[in-house]
């Protein structure tokens, strides 16, 4: 799931590095794929997930304990408490990483990596 | 002997304990655990018009419903019930944290209905699960934070005992564990400033305030200070809940104890994917949730805790 896009994201940088003559990088015209962390046994999964910029990420909490998705910032993004089965999202509209963290249970990380489109 | 040890020998004497006449009465001094039968504790001085006794309740997540347990308002009235049981009126109770899972104002009205019916007064600490409404917190600081400081952090004298009440659940830090912040140490300091180093302490927070596993952060990131300030007392309990586990440990005049929950029982640290709630047999489940009576007797060194289950 989440591979096909980082490797979209990879090859749209590949062809930028090549040359701007080359052909217009096919990414940049598609909207990028949606992607899903899981929230489950008190960890992000996939821990550290690629994105092109554009991305929109949706957090899916599957553990029988409330858990929240905050960026390190704490301003870039802040979801509320989600129970069970609650989601939040968030689209990624700038290049860098974007650590997050669980406030609940803050041992609880992960990174988001967006890569330039 | 390292805390894991000590947590197996703690659950070894605890396996042959009921609330009823079988009781083992826990004495901590010289840095060991000890116990004596409830027979002994008996022709001692305890309960003596000089001493006092109160009960510790522990994270009761009112609104929890899952497999683990659920029916969180039973057992929780059912350890109000072992309360009212007690041969000896406790002076009042502390909740450590966690009454409600999701800070709910329904859920709060049901803890406090539940509560109620012991008929004492309670004082509360918020558990990360009592701050998550929209207003981070308010919902529980307008029910229990009349005349608290900050977050909710506060004091109280008891029959010359100094209570303190802290907040670690608030404003946690990525990769971090529980944690007190700058603020409410300062106002530890002063709030100890000017007491005799011979009052007795008792300290009561949510998540534990010495490390028993980082790894599923069940520790607070600067309790070092705050156990920096309490070292000159020659007396002094620290009691967390948190973990719903009984753990314990003494580290020269500070005796740690974690109390069980009243909801469901997690994992020993480390043992298990994550510190999620453990599903247990249902006839086992009420032998691993409780609640903590502790006794103070003037003269004595350590303030006595009996932890019994619900079973």
């Amino acid at each position: 799931m989440t591979r096909l896009p980082a490797l979209a994201g990879a090859l749209a940088l590949a062809f930028f590095s090549v040359g701007p003559a080359v052909v217009t990088p096919v990414a940049a015209a598609v909207a990028p794929v949606p992607q899903t962390v899981r929230i489950g046994n008190f960890t992000f999964g996939p821990t550290v997930l690629s994105v092109p910029v554009g991305t929109t990420v949706t957090w899916i909490n599957e553990d029988d304990i409330p858990h929240t998705v905050v960026a390190d910032d704490k301003t870039l993004f802040r979801s509320k408490v989600l129970d069970t089965g609650d989601r939040f999202s968030f689209t990624f509209t700038k290049p860098g990483e974007f650590g997050y963290f669980c406030s609940l249970h803050p041992h609880m990380v992960g990174k988001v990596v967006v890569k330039p489109s | 002997m390292d805390d894991h040890d000590h947590h197996e020998d703690r659950r070894g004497f605890l396996k042959c304990m009921a609330w009823a006449g079988t009781g083992a009465l826990f004495t901590m001094s010289g840095g060991l655990a000890s116990s004596i039968s409830l027979d002994q504790a008996a022709a001692a001085p305890y309960g003596t018009a000089k001493g006092f006794s109160f009960l510790q309740i522990s994270d009761s997540h009112i609104g929890f419903n899952k497999a683990a347990n659920p029916d969180t308002k039973a057992t929780f009235r059912e350890a109000v019930g072992k309360v009212l049981a007690l041969p000896v009126k406790p002076d009042f109770i502390l909740h450590t944290g966690d009454i409600t899972q999701l800070s709910r104002d329904e859920e709060f009205d049901d803890a406090d209905q539940i509560l109620k019916e012991a008929g004492l007064t309670v004082f509360h600490v918020p558990g990360e699960h009592d701050m998550l409404d929209e207003g981070a917190g308010k919902a529980f600081l307008d029910r229990y934070g009349k005349g608290t400081k900050g977050a909710g952090w506060y004091s109280f004298d008891h029959h010359g005992v100094h209570f303190v009440a802290l907040v670690n659940v608030v404003n946690l830090k990525a990769g971090g564990m529980g944690s007190l912040g700058a603020d409410q140490l300062e106002w530890l300091e002063k709030d100890l400033a000017g007491r005799s180093s011979s009052t007795p302490i008792v300290v009561f927070a949510h998540i534990p305030l010495w490390t028993v596993y980082a790894d599923w952060g069940w520790g607070t990131d600067d309790a070092a200070q705050a156990l920096g300030y309490l070292k000159r007392f020659g007396s002094v309990t620290v009691l967390n809940g948190h973990i719903h586990q009984i753990t314990q440990k003494v580290e020269g005049n500070i005796a740690f104890h974690t109390a069980r929950s009243t909801a469901f029982p997690q994992p020993v640290g480390g043992e298990g994917p994550s510190p999620g709630p453990l599903k247990v047999p249902p006839e086992q489940l009420r032998s691993m949730l409780g609640i903590t009576s502790a006794t103070f007797v003037r003269g004595q060194e350590r303030i006595a805790l009996i932890d019994g289950t619900l079973a």
